[in-house]
């Protein structure tokens, strides 16, 4: 298991990463005020989406952590676990519907489409494999935001930037927990070395598929998905897009040399389109 | 039916302005208009090379104007000179669009002003070679992200824009030259008419079930605006511009109005399949029926 992506030598220290164990989710947004808090996140949508209890929506620029709010019908659902002591009472008998809630954020890819993207270099790889928008930098070009198959990275208006999750590179660096993970009240959000949170979570994925969650799954698990893994992985519930994330997501970069050679062939193919539309009419004509 | 969370998008729009797909169309124009201009010369005709560089020299003016002022911070434009980076056809773009234009304004400099002319003869044929990836990379620019329908399409996009850009080159040129200069022009309007369409249609069987926001306004007025002004532009050039010059005129601007609305109707698409979340969720999902996921999920414990 290759989980450094080692641009760094000798600096490098070990992959931190998230674990967000949904199963234990209760919620609160406690998440995305400590986010907003610690990194000076401007505020947003101060109004009423009608999704439930989400009002923040989506993650975006100023949005580095979101809880979405999945509510479906009993009738919708096939047997429900709810075994005592194992932390799964997501159904509410007095609602007659499951709760799902998740707290989403940037995944630090290893191959991350944003980073790879990025023509100025404000995106760069951070020695604990982090993924980071340095924003002295950036100039707001926006290539890095259709880029993330997640849809994570955003343009911020007020100042023209790419903005998002920094992993709170700051407390990193002074080997604090990023604001996220300590007001997180459940443990929901863990965070770690990313080789024990993928310990742990093999674990819990055992326990509640041992419960009966069928459709319990780890995301972003494995090092052979479509961005070679993540910084910050998922236990859930049920299928990805369900809580908004794509279900088999690739980094774009995987196709760059496909695009690049249609590129190169499509030059060629025009400079002969030229050189017969110049030649074919004889001298001058 | 995809499943979706309350109809969100998976993925984020491009936050490019409108901009994007005038740059699209200018950058095209500028880089086939170069390579034009050098075989004319080269050719002895040079009433048609001194339009066609003037042309290139104007479409190579106005691209980085419109590409800097789609930035956030249009103050940081030199940051995307700061590396060289080969994921990135955004970053290799800029730097294919920076030579071109220094060699562009030297070749028109040495064909319309006569100044510098050592320096025009290396920066003309120089200038006719950057022209041509200049034409195409932007459709790499495009496919090189998330956005379904420009992803998918990322074999034929170059070739699409490519042709759209010697149709342009061909149109512009046949609009400015005497009718007895304008034949090299004449036949590059309607082989790139003819290859643009051809591509269009390689496009659109590639997509299939996913190039569904083509037939959706926006795109779809701005797709039809394009069908109808290219037919008919290529159409009034092949009858009548090689006789009358009101006719390239006519036709000439019919075409490059054909071009521009065809840039126009492939930026709208991008938008409308990166707002659908069924467009992201519906093939990856059919790739994980199909057992051809690279597996994000997994129900099995380790």
């Amino acid at each position: 298991m290759t989980l450094a992506v080692q641009t760094y030598g000798p600096e490098a220290r070990a992959r931190r990463g998230f674990f967000t164990d949904t199963s234990v989710c209760i919620g609160c947004k406690a998440c995305e005020v400590a986010c907003k808090e610690w990194n000076h996140v401007p505020d947003d949508n101060q109004g009423f989406s009608g999704h439930s209890y989400d009002n923040s929506v989506d993650l975006g620029a100023d949005r580095w952590r979101h809880v979405a709010f999945v509510e479906q019908p009993k009738e919708q659902l096939g047997p429900i676990p709810s075994a005592p002591g194992n932390g799964l009472s997501t159904y509410q008998d007095g609602d007659s519907l499951r709760w799902l809630m998740a707290s989403d954020v940037c995944k630090h890819c290893t191959h991350a489409g944003c980073l790879d993207a990025c023509p100025t270099g404000a995106l760069f790889r951070t020695e604990y494999d982090t993924v980071v928008v340095q924003s002295d930098i950036c100039n707001g070009c926006g290539y890095c935001v259709p880029a993330c198959p997640f849809g994570v990275i955003d343009k911020r208006e007020s100042d023209g930037k790419a903005w998002k999750c920094t992993l709170c590179y700051d407390r990193l660096k002074d080997d604090k927990e990023p604001a996220c993970a300590q007001a997180c009240p459940t443990n929901s959000i863990q965070y770690g070395e990313l080789g024990d949170l993928r310990e742990r979570a093999e674990k819990r994925l055992a326990q509640l598929q041992g419960a009966g969650a069928e459709k319990a799954q780890l995301y972003l698990a494995d090092d052979e998905d479509g961005v070679g893994g993540a910084g910050a992985f998922f236990l859930l519930l049920d299928d990805p897009e369900v809580y908004g994330l794509p279900p088999d997501p690739i980094d774009p970069t995987y196709d760059v040399g496909t695009t690049w050679g249609a590129t190169a062939a499509a030059a060629l193919a025009l400079g002969a389109g030229v050189v017969a539309a110049a030649l074919l009419g004889g001298r001058g004509r | 039916m995809t499943t979706s969370y309350y109809g969100q998008p998976v993925i984020k729009e491009p936050t490019w302005t409108p901009e994007i797909p005038f740059y699209l169309f200018s950058g095209g124009l500028a880089g086939a208009s170069a390579p034009l201009a050098y075989l004319a010369e080269r050719r002895g005709n040079d009433v048609l090379a001194r339009r066609a560089w003037a042309v290139a020299f104007a479409g190579v003016s106005v691209s980085p104007a419109l590409l800097i002022s789609d930035l956030g911070v249009p103050s940081r434009f030199l940051n995307m000179l700061r590396l060289f980076k080969v994921t990135s056809p955004m970053s290799v773009g800029s730097w294919i669009l920076a030579a071109s234009g220094g060699a562009m304004t030297l070749a028109a400099a040495d064909a319309l002003l006569g100044l510098f002319p050592g320096l025009g003869a290396v920066a003309k044929p120089v200038s006719a070679a950057l022209g041509l990836p200049l034409s195409t990379y932007t459709g790499a620019l495009l496919a090189q992200t998330s956005v379904p329908v420009w992803h998918e399409a990322r074999r034929e996009l170059p070739f699409v824009f490519g042709a759209s850009a010697a149709a342009s080159a061909g149109a512009a040129a046949t609009v400015l030259s005497p009718v007895r200069a304008a034949g090299p022009a004449r036949r590059l309007a309607i082989g790139g008419a003819v290859a643009q369409m051809a591509g269009l249609f390689a496009m659109e069987k590639r997509l299939g079930d996913l190039g569904e926001p083509y037939e959706l306004p926006p795109a779809k007025t701005f797709k039809r605006a394009a069908q109808v002004l290219t037919l008919a532009g290529t159409a009034t050039i092949a009858a009548g511009a090689g006789r009358s010059r009101a006719a390239a005129v006519a036709g000439g601007a019919a075409l490059l109005g054909g071009v521009l609305a065809e840039r126009w109707s492939v930026f709208k698409a991008g938008f409308q399949s990166a707002r659908d979340p069924k467009y992201t969720v519906a093939p990856q999902r059919e790739r994980i029926a199909s057992g051809r996921s690279r597996g994000a999920s997994r129900k099995v414990p380790a």
